[in-house]
């Protein structure tokens, strides 16, 4: 009797919006963010277009010009080549921006889904895998980026591998506590009750809900690295000279700190500016996607 | 007359949006509570009463703001007071009794310890006293052994004990009022009962006023001597309990209160239609949209709150005059449909001596032979008929949640055959194939926690169309999704929405929709309706019933609310401890013979009317176990006869014949039928 009395219900009034769009409306509003955004731009875009923008050469060694400080022909000075600081400070960071990010990206791809994966099948495999991790986590990750890098040489790509590589255990760590939080929901039960394969459940289930847990923790990811690879390049195992490199240029240039400052400011300057901004990008970020509470949740 | 306790005055509280815009959680809210008085605040979900009670408490929420009036607490302004002032009233002069216990409590700190801590705090007591006082005061919320539960840590305590030790703490600052904020929702219905049993003696005993916020109905009557009700951020009526209990003037409180499943009447309810807007979105009155005694006034002019009659009784409407002449007893007979389907003789599962364990012996035990403790759920013999809807009942505990998991093959059977179809069902999932995940769907209770908030409705739905009818193109996906959204009654548009835009309701339409895209023969249901408003409540019953009825679907339905069974259910099992108690139809199970323990959960369940006491028979603590052999309701038994009942396990009665209804129990079965 009453089965044709019901009505379709109304669509209730809500604005659309997808959560990517919410997440940037949260980011606009964060000064830190913006700045921290800001500084990565302008790091990626001077990546790209620095060869054609120089004033100089970067390699060009203008052998009467050594040491010299600051002047208008060469803005932070020369080196004890006289090579143009300025000009090598902008390209000094591709290598180590290209290895970086494609480093995280490969970091967290596999880390993150090995992390979920684990997460989800819990058990025997997620308490052995782990411990593997564990000790794979306990030797400082210097000395295993020095070993592989000594055996396997400083060939940019055997670098974004092996920074891929060794980044990724702690990702799985960072993957797996975030996705502990959600396999215990029903929409996972619901989803294995269905009969839903494993890589299903791990991709269409599990990934959305702790993929911004690994946006953020991959921002971090990427500063580290960074720090990582300038490390390596100050200790000589980054790239080959005479490409420029900042952490190559700070270690070479310590020598002649007191008359010629500005050869290590320089490189140190653009090293640490996108440093800060991505860290001040992360941080925004974790709080424009409500992970980070102690700001106060966006209502 | 004497001097008011309380006094909200006009009060608004809102908060501006991310785009600037004011946006109202209360609206005008005027309301008083003498001292002693037990002042009932009703609402659904989201219409403010949290708020309001976090008011009287001194306390907004980060980022609100009180727009216009006062509250006014023994006539200091409790949001021009200091902090310190503040400090001072809350716990000695009004004190907050929260939903989860469990969470009010410091989990590493015993409960003894954090009682005295807040004695010391709160009041002069000193010394030796203190303990002492802390004791009396276990005693007084009747937590049994006060000097043993008193070394407890929280975790080793039951909801219903934690619940009580909060309601002590909160006595002890000698409090002249108590806030209590749904400190019953989430317990089982006989510990339910118990707390407001003890709540109600400790306020006439102590003199302590109360306000009771809850959104049950049949709680509200049970311990209010006055009842506000709350819609959209307003007071829309506000009267004693017997009043607007047996005649309601405001069309709300009656929509509310005809929406309720009721023990004693057969058949689901009517729904309300709609759902709350956002307070002060409308330029008349909040419940025109909804109100079927809307007039051309409603929608533009607000009501006011107004006294009505001689007593005090108000009500915010235009029209009540026009609602109080209709006879609310009559109308309330008429609304309590029966969805007519017919249940086939055909067994669609079959579970015969099934039998579940969460115990997993180790080597250690192995090795040592320890023997295993009994499984949690055992002996459990059910025939389901095609189209029938069984529902299985019993506490928290009682293995009603795992044998439906058991049966959607979330966890391997011990022992025994659950027979569907050819096929045996005690396999795990993954060993299962396609076509009978398929045939069995799953619902669970909160559609928060069971859909994926990062999906939109239509990928939700898509995820059954894609795994079980690989065959279909993109397009006719599509198309089945907006047919299957028209099918639970949700507009095709929302194909594009998260779950964090819908609202309860709606969520488990979507998720009901998602199970039923299976086009299964088998639909468990676990508690579909515990998470959701009174009013949506009825509206979701009716809609399980009218998709059971298009392709006779078979449901097994677990629920603790035992008026949602009445309404819905075909037949009932009582389960406690994992064995069954009582198994017959709805008309056998709600009349004697009754199993003692049905009788208890009978007594326990309160009903939306002040003149009505609970039954309370046995007590209300919990077993964590079953015990090794006898009676599965032994320890907790109000008709325990003698070592009968440890020892020998029950048999089954039948009061009619063999296939009907069964009881498993000692006693005979004429002494059953005496109530």
């Amino acid at each position: 009797m009453t089965v044709t009395t019901q009505a379709v219900e109304e669509l209730s009034p809500v604005k659309r919006r997808t959560p990517l769009a919410d997440t940037w409306e949260n980011l606009r509003r964060s000064w830190g963010g913006m700045i921290g955004l800001t500084l990565i731009v302008f790091h990626v875009l001077l990546a790209l277009s620095s060869p054609y923008i120089v004033p100089q050469d970067p390699q060009l060694m203008d052998a009467p010009a050594r040491n010299e400080a600051p002047s208008t022909e060469h803005l932070f000075g020369t080196d004890k080549l006289g090579r143009d600081m300025f000009s090598r400070s902008l390209v000094g960071g591709r290598v180590a921006l290209v290895v970086t990010m494609l480093g995280t990206a490969l970091a967290m791809t596999w880390g993150g889904l090995t992390g979920i994966l684990l997460g989800f099948l819990g058990g025997k495999t997620d308490e052995y895998v782990m411990r593997v991790v564990d000790a794979l986590l306990a030797i400082p990750w210097l000395l295993v980026l020095l070993l592989i890098i000594s055996i396997l040489g400083t060939n940019p790509w055997v670098q974004t591998l092996t920074f891929g590589f060794t980044y990724g255990y702690t990702a799985i760590r960072v993957a797996r506590a975030a996705t502990l939080d959600y396999v215990t929901h029903e929409f996972v039960l619901a989803a294995r009750a269905r009969g839903e394969r494993k890589r299903t459940i791990v991709l269409k289930e599990l990934l959305p809900n702790v993929l911004d847990v690994l946006l953020v923790d991959g921002a971090m990811t990427w500063s580290w690295m960074l720090l990582g690879f300038s490390s390596l390049s100050f200790l000589g195992f980054g790239v080959t000279p005479p490409t420029p490199d900042w952490g190559f240029m700070i270690a070479k240039n310590r020598e002649i700190l007191a008359i010629q400052p500005w050869a290590v400011f320089g490189p140190a300057i653009m090293l640490s500016t996108l440093i800060i901004g991505i860290n001040l990008f992360s941080d925004a970020l974790a709080k424009a996607l409500g992970l980070d509470r102690s700001q106060g949740a966006p209502v | 007359m004497s001097k008011n306790l309380i006094e909200v005055e006009n009060l608004s509280i809102g908060y501006y949006n991310k785009g600037g815009k004011l946006v109202h959680v209360l609206k005008n809210v005027s309301l008083s509570i003498k001292p002693g008085e037990t002042l009932g605040l009703v609402g659904e979900s989201g219409c403010g009463k949290s708020t309001l009670g976090q008011a009287m408490m001194g306390y907004l929420r980060l980022g609100s703001q009180v727009m216009e009036g006062s509250i006014l607490f023994s006539g200091k302004d409790m949001f021009g007071l200091s902090t310190r002032d503040l400090e001072s009233i809350r716990g000695n002069k009004i004190a907050l009794i929260p939903q989860n216990a469990g969470e009010a409590l410091t989990p590493t700190m015993r409960v003894g310890k954090q009682i005295i801590e807040t004695l010391e705090l709160k009041t002069n007591v000193s010394g030796a006293a203190t303990k002492n006082r802390m004791i009396e005061l276990l005693g007084q919320v009747r937590l049994p052994h006060p000097e043993v539960m008193a070394e407890r840590y929280p975790h080793e305590l039951s909801g219903g004990q934690q619940q009580r030790v909060v309601v002590a703490m909160a006595l002890a600052g000698q409090p002249d009022m108590l806030v209590l904020d749904e400190p019953t929702t989430g317990l089982d219905v006989t510990t339910q009962a118990h707390i407001l049993e003890l709540l109600r003696d400790i306020v006439a005993e102590l003199g302590t006023a109360m306000m009771y916020i809850s959104h049950d109905l049949g709680v509200i009557a049970r311990v209010s001597d006055r009842v506000a009700l709350m819609y959209a951020g307003e007071i829309v009526e506000d009267a004693s309990a017997a009043e607007i209990f047996k005649s309601p003037a405001h069309p709300y409180a009656r929509g509310l209160l005809a929406s309720i499943p009721r023990l004693e009447l057969a058949g689901i309810p009517n729904s309300m239609p709609g759902q709350p807007p956002i307070p002060g979105s409308l330029p008349g009155c909040s419940f025109t949209p909804r109100c079927p005694f809307a007039t051309e006034i409603c929608s533009s002019e607000p009501p006011e709150l107004k006294m009505i009659l001689q007593t005090p009784h108000l009500v915010r409407c235009h029209n009540w005059e026009k609602v109080v002449a209709t006879d609310f007893s009559q109308e309330l007979k008429d609304v309590y449909h029966i969805v007519e389907h017919k249940a086939q003789d055909v067994s669609a599962i079959e579970l015969s001596d099934v039998e579940i364990t969460y115990h997993q012996p180790n080597m250690i035990d192995r090795l040592r032979r320890t023997p295993e403790p009994p499984a949690t759920v055992s002996d459990i013999t059910l025939d389901i008929k095609r189209g029938e809807t069984l529902a299985l009942v019993g506490e928290s505990g009682s293995g009603k949640s795992t044998i439906v998991r058991t049966i959607s093959g979330l966890l391997p059977a011990k022992s025994g055959v659950i027979q569907f179809e050819n096929c045996d069902l005690t396999v795990n999932v993954d060993k299962r194939t396609m076509d009978l995940c398929k045939k069995v769907q799953l619902i669970f209770q909160n559609p928060d926690a069971s859909l994926n908030p990062r999906h939109t409705v239509a990928e939700i739905i898509d995820q059954p169309l894609k795994l079980y009818f690989p065959k279909m193109t993109r397009d006719e996906r599509r198309a089945r999704q907006i047919e299957l959204l028209e099918r639970v009654r949700l507009d095709g548009r929302y194909r594009l929405r998260y779950p964090g835009q819908m609202s309860g309701g709606e969520k488990q339409r979507v998720a009901i929709a998602r199970a039923f895209a299976a086009e299964p023969d088998v639909v468990l249901c676990d508690e579909v309706t515990s998470a959701l408003d009174v009013s949506v409540q009825a509206a979701v019953l009716d809609l399980l019933a009218d998709l059971q009825q298009e392709r006779n679907t078979t449901y097994i339905f677990i629920a603790h609310d035992l008026a949602v069974v009445r309404a819905i259910a075909d037949r009932v099992a009582v389960l406690y401890q994992g064995r069954l108690c009582e198994v017959g139809t709805v008309d056998e199970i709600y009349s004697p013979p009754y199993h003692p323990y049905t009788e208890t959960l009978m007594g326990a369940v309160l009903v939306p009317d002040p003149d009505t006491e609970p039954k309370l028979l046995a007590s209300d603590t919990p077993e964590l176990a079953p015990p090794a052999k006898g009676c599965a309701f032994q320890r907790r038994c109000p008709k325990f006869i003698n070592d009968l009942c440890d020892e020998v396990t029950p048999p089954w009665q039948y009061p009619q014949d063999e296939d009907g209804h069964k009881i498993r129990c000692h006693i005979p079965i004429n002494e059953l039928l005496v109530v």
